[in-house]
């Protein structure tokens, strides 16, 4: 049509009157009325106009940032009108990312908009609040001990009955005001008696992801590491922490930022909701779509980034690993059998473990098991074999001589003087052998592992490897096992085969995993060959997004390892475009150095008590009594564990050394320290001797004595009992007291273990006192002793940094805090002041004995050869510190003087610098920098030491003693490491040399990071950062024990649990472990209603940042309004639930009460409770037992997994966040059902 | 001619993420007071589903916007203005508070101020109209992610045509989400609609306001405009609308929405169009059409004789410039892949939308076949979960062929593009295949993905 012809209709009103009567507006308005009459237009005297205009002017605009445990990171506007913070509104400064691409801005969710409303909402903490009755117990106790509060607190606790009386009455009302001072002495006190009488590591603090605001998390962890108090994890506790990083990498976690997404040509979006959960990063992802990036989302459900995919793999919750795993089957087989493509041989060879010789052992049916890595030391005469640390360094066999070669780069050369200038990756004249195929002495079956039954149990599958003979030993390449392990056949090799691709009977074909996942064979076939091919094209750039939905689940490790072997076996890691992008939970401290030395103390003494707090609460809440595991549910039947449970396997790593355990002895730590002076005696030889005469225990191994116990628990960022804690209903019961919902029956004689005291009942109520500083009501506040009122995000200093961009940024106070509120560093310090006042009379100065465990990135690491486990206990070995257990180690705590060391930097910087990842430091100029930036304390313990007295005096101190800050210091840290590497680095950071980023800085705008040792990508050249391109580029090896990317782990416990190599074991069975209704069972056993038992996942919330904004009145209103439940209309119509309905769902370990929000983008089968939705919000009392309804995570349980606790032993070693058992939630059922009888509140 | 101009808007909902954080930033900025409690000056809804005021889309019920009479001229759908004035005291078609929904807040201060009790303490949901404890069911976003989808995604009116289509089951799942605010239209029925003359076209910009000072409260407004872009103040008493952020424009900075929205879908620019043109467009016969009759009144900016008409129209200089780079005008008229919402509403909406693209359903996967490949990829279109049809119904009146025409573009420029981002030599077959040349399809790509701040707005 044209309508430049002439209409054969006039176009118009559709009447004279009508005409007539929009006309007459010209009467009634200045505006003009268009000739055709239908509008009207106004210029000018827009009086009308004012109140918009009003509205939107305001005085100030302020940058800051939200401190919530999220990585967005995102820098914000705050707008302030009339000393009234009015609303907020996403930054758009950050430095532009290149012309080509796209950029940062603007970066922010709907979360963070609508903070604001905290601010002056009716849920803000105004005041001090703390418990009546147990004000008024110490109130009346004070009175009665002379006015000294350290008595006073103490009669209380120590008084069974006055205890009682408070801690049943947690979490039931009753708070009152109470004023700075009198909380401030409570908590104080607390603090004292409790480090004088039961010893420091009864006290415990938990914060959170310190990258989100580094200042608060240091002004608490700070105070209790100069106590002596353990801080406890969060990336292993969230279980977001994946072990198959450190297993695989030697790293806890290291991913590219968004930025990076832009340069991938294949991207998959692996149980990883991005526009969900990397809301402000979303962008790149759909942006690269138009660069012809091809884009796969795999989900069980069709979630909000499906949306954006060219495919949507649809897959069985938790079946990820053996979609990977037929994946894998493809790509070796057509990429590393039928041919061989140089692009991927010539990565494995340097880069990866594939070449590494592993010998092969008899198990004890006779059948040949892979077994340990053949090393220097094992060979007489052999290459490097009498070098030092000759145990250390793996074998391969060289295509040049046909005879055994030792690769520089591994553990052995890391430390020790002969390994200097020799630990990198370069081949030298070496050319490693990845398959004996074809150069074999012989071909013999090996017996690997399959967990693929309904039951979870382990079978066998006998599968040939081409082997070579040195000696009596057998030995094979790790990509022999993998073909094998993976069913690729090879012509010759004895053993059971799959017949092709479409044989479903064994691992791991397609077709066998579209049996487990229900995803079409060809789609996975084509998948496979696509990612492959499109790694060849592009040299390597195919990304992997993984995320809490392939990420929390048991046996999660074993998920990551086999789609990890996807993203390494393509020679994909450690470039721009390519590798694994884990996000979740993950958190980039791009300061690292300066944080750690500050928030742990370490200026002041080493080394400081951090403690996993899986681990921790697994023992703490008395979870490991309800545990049923047996040992052959745990170790593939291999025997590993006989007679063991898992509370058994934790104490024995404990007691090894491997992982960290608080409180750690049946003794207080400073008695300790008396007991071994007393006795005259070193401390580590003292404890050496005493725990092996057994005078002396570990408190692990006697949880319930009553002594054994943490006492303090102080929380500030944090809301543990609306968020994190998996078992919610056993932290009310054992360590509150209070009112709890769980039904499951503790473990019977036979399924208990036997190396720890059983005591007849479970201690109720371990915490004396309950310490939470927050600025809104939580979950966790609401059973608090004693609650704190914070200062908000908008009303303090501090800084925020994140892995998805490379950018410094601030908060900064838009206003001061409101009524008696303060920021934590100023909270902390008043804390510490009266601990150190009240310390005068009751502690004085002591020492400290301290066992830390076998420590990551140190030569501790090397404690275990061939990861063959030796225990002192049994009379294996001699209890040595250091080597068969932990290590022991003194501190002297002068604890009147905790305050001036909490606001000075202490003197052990300059004298033994700075070590972080095993590179050293010497910081005495930058010391002297910081007194001249932040002055000078003068007089006490502190004299002429650089003073962090304030907020921005800390945030300058962490940003100056980083590399990624101060390209002295990162220059610096690569000077140090090419001495070890012997390869060029030290260019990465010196054309920043002369940078040095202060917090003013951060406060004009977003400043770039500096490439630093302290991380494995490069930024030179302001490039986008993609973890491990250092490692690639430069040959800088991984702080794994062969240096390389490891596909294969061979530790005794890995190779016992048949986990050795990748292999797909499937979500937990609960019905087989516990005693849950099959998934799919309808009942009528739960109530009035038909009930269907569904699996249960707990996914990240759309309308929250964990319990943060779930309580927001806009999130409320643009969600449900309350808790809620997703289900399938198909589970939906078997039990009769509509859409909202109330619903009550239960299983062992509680009770929710919730609506159910019905849909068909939900699976059958499943159902998800987006997780951390509060209490607080519209919960009724329970239909089952007429308490209030849980949270998500009274239906779940902590379940440690055994390999998670290994340590000792290269990449398995401990360090804080960096590996241990994760928090696991994923793997849990629950009954569904609707409710019938009246929703009371 | 009369040249006049018109600040526009175009969302790509291929980027968009359903976040919200525009309608958080909107509602925090303009409309979190008293009054307004219920009111979302931008909303975004989950398509298929009911959007908000729930099934707003419903003419035949809520009579929005205009239609052509039987003599070919356009006319108020709620009757006319004589209508309006007879009605004027009393107006049923217009969205009841249970349409947008009942706002509540909660009695958070129970939870620091509960006595010792029994049980943990809780806080209710109260209305904020009646202040009564309230049973929540329903809101702005009820329907959000499918929610609730058997019972209210099922009724969505843009399935008209496709009900056999489409069957609401797990594996055949689609959705995207829209934004919305004003319309800002070249030809608003809401102004139509005014007994009292309080809604007007700015002058300049065109944007759509309500005179605080004049408006009467008749709501007149509400039942005309289509969209239901216009809200009562029950507080005030006075219609309330989204004022395109004229306080920011004003200065040069973008929407409110605009700015803060982390998808970066949405662009901001000036388009010149001939007043004299619209109404004429506006009442062309068949729907189908309306968007061409639309585009066809927008002027090229860089035409002499346009220039020379904004002149003399007193549109100055630095304008004429703005039009020149408007992202909006290169997505409307350059490129073509941007389509207005409605078009048969006859309002000349101004804030457009690219349709989104969508995964490829399961016969693709399943045959083991790569959608992106480039043989395949006009063949992919129509196997995207998203059926053409419900796109039509949003954006074209129901006609099918303007959506594929944008689709295919898209399509093709990924195609194209993943040539030049493998290294391989790229293919002017690709952007000629769906009319383009290689050099547009470049700068397309440019505009939608690079899409810097100075290019968005």
């Amino acid at each position: 049509m044209s309508i430049s012809e002439p209409a054969a209709r006039r176009s118009g009103f559709d009447g004279p009157l009508a005409d007539a009567l929009v006309g007459t507006r010209r009467f009634f308005t200045r505006g003009d009325v268009s000739d055709d009459k239908r509008t009207l237009s106004l210029e000018g005297g827009r009086g009308g106009d004012s109140f918009y205009r009003d509205r939107w002017s305001h005085d100030k605009v302020v940058r800051s940032t939200h401190g919530v445990n999220c990585t967005g990171s995102c820098s914000w506007k705050v707008y302030v009108k009339d000393g009234i913070i009015t609303w907020e509104a996403q930054q758009t400064d950050y430095p532009s990312a290149g012309a080509d691409r796209p950029d940062y801005e603007p970066r922010g969710c709907p979360r963070g908009a609508a903070f604001s409303w905290y601010t002056y909402s009716p849920t803000r903490i105004r005041y001090p609040y703390v418990r009546a009755v147990l004000v008024e117990l110490f109130r009346e106790a004070k009175k009665a001990h002379g006015g000294d509060p350290v008595l006073a607190w103490g009669s209380i606790v120590e008084d069974p009955v006055k205890a009682d009386r408070y801690k049943k009455a947690r979490g039931k009302g009753g708070l009152v005001r109470s004023t700075w001072d009198e909380v401030v002495e409570i908590v104080a006190a607390a603090h004292v008696w409790t480090t004088k009488v039961h010893g420091p590591d009864r006290i415990a603090g938990f914060s959170p992801i310190p990258a989100m605001s580094p200042v608060s998390y240091a002004s608490g962890a700070r105070f209790l590491e100069l106590v002596g108090a353990p801080m406890l994890s969060f990336y292993d506790w969230y279980a977001d922490l994946p072990n198959a990083s450190p297993q695989m990498f030697g790293d806890q976690t290291d991913v590219p930022e968004s930025g990076d997404w832009w340069d991938a040509a294949y991207l998959i979006m692996w149980g990883s909701n991005v526009p969900l959960t990397r809301t402000p990063d979303a962008h790149w992802m759909t942006e690269a779509r138009y660069r012809g990036q091809k884009v796969i989302a795999v989900a069980p459900d069709y979630a909000e980034n499906v949306k954006f995919a060219d495919e949507w793999v649809t897959l069985g919750p938790g079946t990820d690993g053996a979609l990977a795993m037929a994946m894998g089957h493809v790509i070796l087989k057509e990429f590393f059998v039928d041919q061989q493509v140089p692009f991927f041989t010539d990565y494995n060879k340097q880069y990866t473990d594939l070449s590494n010789l592993v010998v092969l052992v008899p198990g004890p049916d006779g059948v040949l098991r892979p077994g340990k890595y053949l090393v220097a030391g094992d060979v007489e005469g052999g290459p490097k074999s009498d070098s030092e640390n000759a145990m250390w360094k793996p074998a391969v066999f060289d295509a040049r001589t046909g005879e055994l070669a030792v690769l520089g780069g591994s553990i052995g050369d890391r430390f020790g003087d002969e390994g200097l200038g020799k630990w990198n990756l370069e081949l030298g004249d070496v050319d490693p052998v990845l398959t004996l195929f074809g150069t074999h002495d012989d071909a013999v079956e090996v017996s690997l592992p399959r967990f693929d039954a309904a039951d979870g149990k382990v079978a066998h599958e006998p599968r040939g490897v081409p082997v070579r003979r040195l000696g009596d030993r057998l030995v094979t390449t790790v990509l022999d096992l993998l073909l094998a392990q993976y069913g690729v056949a090879r012509d010759g090799l004895p053993g059971a085969w799959p017949t092709g691709y479409d044989d479903p009977s064994v691992p791991a074909t397609p077709a066998w995993q579209e049996e487990l996942t229900g995803v079409p064979a060809a789609q996975v076939e084509r998948l496979a060959r696509e990612w492959a091919q499109n790694a060849i094209d592009t040299d390597g750039r195919g990304m992997i997004l993984l995320g809490a939905g392939t990420n929390h689940w048991f046996h999660s490790d074993q998920i990551y390892r086999a789609i990890l072997l996807l993203t390494t076996i393509t020679g994909c890691q450690g470039r721009n475009g390519g590798g694994w992008a884990h996000y979740v939970g993950q958190e980039k401290i791009r300061p690292i150095m300066g944080f750690q030395h500050m928030a742990f103390a370490l200026d002041w003494q080493r080394p400081p008590r951090h403690m996993n707090q899986t681990a921790y609460w697994y023992v703490h809440t008395s979870q490991y009594r309800y545990d049923t595991f047996s040992a052959d549910d745990l170790d593939a039947g291999t025997g590993i564990f006989a007679g063991k449970s898992v509370m058994d396997l934790l104490s024995q790593s404990v007691r090894l050394g491997w992982t960290p355990s608080y409180p750690t002895f049946d003794r207080s730590s400073l008695d300790l320290a008396d007991d071994a002076a007393a006795a005259g005696m070193e401390a580590p030889a003292y404890v050496a001797q005493e725990l092996k005469e057994g005078r002396l225990r570990f408190a692990v191994e006697d949880p319930e004595s009553g002594t054994n116990h943490p006492r303090i628990l102080s929380l500030w960022r944090s809301n543990l009992l609306g968020s994190s804690a998996k078992g919610n209903e056993y932290f009310l019961r054992h360590l509150l007291g209070t009112d709890s919902a769980a039904t499951a029956v503790e473990a019977g004689p036979e399924q208990r273990p036997t190396s720890v005291e059983w005591a007849d009942k479970a201690l109720d109520g371990k915490l004396d006192l309950l310490l939470t500083i927050d600025f809104r009501m939580t979950s966790s506040t609401i059973f608090s002793d004693v609650v704190l009122p914070a200062a908000t995000w908008y009303e303090k200093h501090d800084l925020s940094t994140t892995d998805m961009h490379p950018f410094i940024h601030s908060f900064n106070p838009a206003i001061n805090p409101p009524w008696q509120t303060k920021s934590d560093w100023e909270t902390w310090k008043a804390i510490a002041k009266k601990f150190s006042e009240l310390a005068v009379d009751h502690l004085g100065t002591r020492k400290d004995v301290i066992a830390k465990p076998l420590w990551h990135d140190t030569p501790e690491a090397m404690a275990t050869v061939h990861g063959e486990v030796k225990d002192w206990r049994a009379g294996e070995c001699e209890p040595v510190p250091g080597k068969t257990m932990p290590v022991i180690a003194v501190a002297e705590r002068d604890y009147t003087q905790i305050y001036d060391k909490m606001t000075t930097i202490g003197p052990l910087l300059e004298k033994v610098g700075m070590l972080t990842k095993g590179v050293a430091y010497d910081v005495k100029r930058e010391v002297e920098i910081l007194r001249g930036r932040n002055g000078v304390r003068r007089g006490g313990v502190g004299d002429g030491q650089p003073k962090v007295e304030t907020d921005i005096q800390m945030a300058d101190a962490m940003l100056h003693l980083a590399g990624v800050s101060n390209g002295h210091l990162a220059t610096q840290g690569f000077e140090f490491l090419e001495k070890r590497t012997g390869t060029r680095l030290a260019d990465l950071a010196s054309e920043h040399e002369g940078k040095q980023i202060t917090f003013a800085d951060t406060q004009v705008a977003p400043v770039p990071v500096i490439t630093s040792p302290e991380w494995s990508g490069s930024e030179s050249g302001g490039r986008r950062y993609a973890p491990f391109t250092i490692n690639i580029e430069r040959h800088k090896p991984f702080h794994t024990l062969t240096g390389r990317q490891q596909f294969y782990v061979d530790h005794d416990w890995f190779l016992g649990m048949g986990e050795a190599l990748p292999v797909y074991r499937p979500p937990l069975n609960m019905t087989h472990l516990f005693g849950e209704a099959p998934v799919g069972e309808l009942s009528d056993k739960h109530g009035q209603s038909l009930s269907v038992s569904v699996r249960y996942l707990t996914p990240h919330n759309k309308w929250s940042i964990h319990s943060e904004y779930q309580d927001n009145l806009f999130m409320l209103s643009l969600s449900r309004g309350g808790q809620s439940v997703w289900m399938s209309n198909v589970d939906a119509d078997k039990v009769g639930i509509k859409d909202n309905d109330w619903i009550e769902m239960v299983n062992r370990n509680g009770v929710v009460a919730a609506r159910a929000i019905v849909s068909h983008r939900m699976p059958e089968g499943t159902v998800y409770m987006h997780h951390a939705q509060d209490r607080l919000i519209d919960v009724p009392l329970t239909e089952r037992d007429g308490k209030r309804g849980g949270i998500h995570n009274s239906l779940t349980r902590i379940l440690l997994k055994p390999n998670h606790i290994v340590g000792g032993y290269a990449q398995l070693s401990y360090f804080f966040n960096y590996i241990g058992p994760i928090g696991n939630n994923r793997d849990e059922v629950t009954t569904i059902r609707k409710r019938t009888a009246k929703v009371e509140y | 001619m009369k040249v006049m101009a018109q600040m526009a808007m175009v969302m790509n909902l291929d980027k968009c993420i359903g976040c919200h954080t525009c309608s958080v930033t909107c509602k925090q900025a303009w409309t979190n007071r008293s009054g307004m409690e219920y009111v979302w000056f931008n909303n975004v809804e989950t398509r298929p589903g009911l959007g908000y005021p729930r099934g707003y889309q419903d003419q035949e019920k809520w009579k929005g916007g205009w239609a052509l009479n039987g003599r070919g001229r356009l006319t108020l759908r709620a009757g006319g203005r004589l209508n309006k004035l007879l009605n004027i005291f009393s107006n049923p078609k217009m969205p009841a508070l249970s349409d947008y929904y009942e706002p509540w807040t909660y009695d958070y201060e129970t939870l620091l101020s509960a006595p010792a009790q029994k049980n943990f303490p809780v806080a209710r949901p109260h209305s904020l109209i009646s202040g009564k404890p309230i049973n929540i069911e329903w809101s702005a976003n009820w329907d959000d992610d499918l929610g609730g989808s058997m019972e209210h995604a099922t009724k969505d009116l843009m399935l008209k045509g496709i009900e056999d289509k489409v069957k609401f089951e797990f594996d055949q799942t689609f959705m995207f989400y829209l934004p919305r605010i004003c319309e800002h239209c070249l030809n608003p029925s809401c102004a139509a609609s005014c007994p009292s003359g309080a809604i007007y076209k700015r002058e300049e910009d065109g944007i759509v306001l309500v005179d605080q000072d004049k408006c009467r409260g008749w709501r007149m407004c509400v039942t005309g405009c289509p969209y239901k872009k216009i809200y009562f103040n029950h507080k005030t008493g006075k219609a309330e609308k989204c004022t395109f952020c004229y306080p920011r424009i004003e200065v040069g900075i973008p929407t409110v929405c605009a700015e803060t929205c982390v998808g970066r879908l949405r662009y901001i620019g000036l388009m010149l169009y001939d007043a004299d043109a619209v109404l004429e467009a506006a009442s062309v016969e068949d729907d189908h059409d309306l968007y061409e009759a639309q585009r066809s009144v927008f002027l090229d900016p860089f035409d002499p004789a346009v220039m020379r008409e904004a002149e003399r129209a007193g549109i100055p200089g630095d304008w004429v410039d703005a039009a020149q780079r408007s992202p909006v005008y290169a997505l409307i008229n350059t490129y073509k892949v941007a389509l207005p919402l409605h078009p048969e509403y006859r309002t000349m909406p101004m804030v457009w939308y690219i349709p989104p693209l969508s995964p490829v359903v399961d016969v693709i996967k399943d045959t083991g076949h790569d959608a992106e490949d480039q043989d395949n990829l006009f063949a992919a279109i129509d196997t995207l979960r998203i059926p053409i049809e419900y796109l039509a119904n949003l954006f074209t009146a129901g006609d099918p062929a303007p959506v594929d025409a944008v689709l295919r573009r898209l399509a093709a420029m990924r195609s194209y593009m993943r040539d030049i981002n493998l290294g391989r030599d790229p293919q002017e077959r690709i952007p000629a295949a769906v009319g383009m040349t290689e050099e547009e399809m470049y700068d397309m790509f440019r505009l939608l993905a690079i899409a810097k701040y100075e290019d968005r707005y």
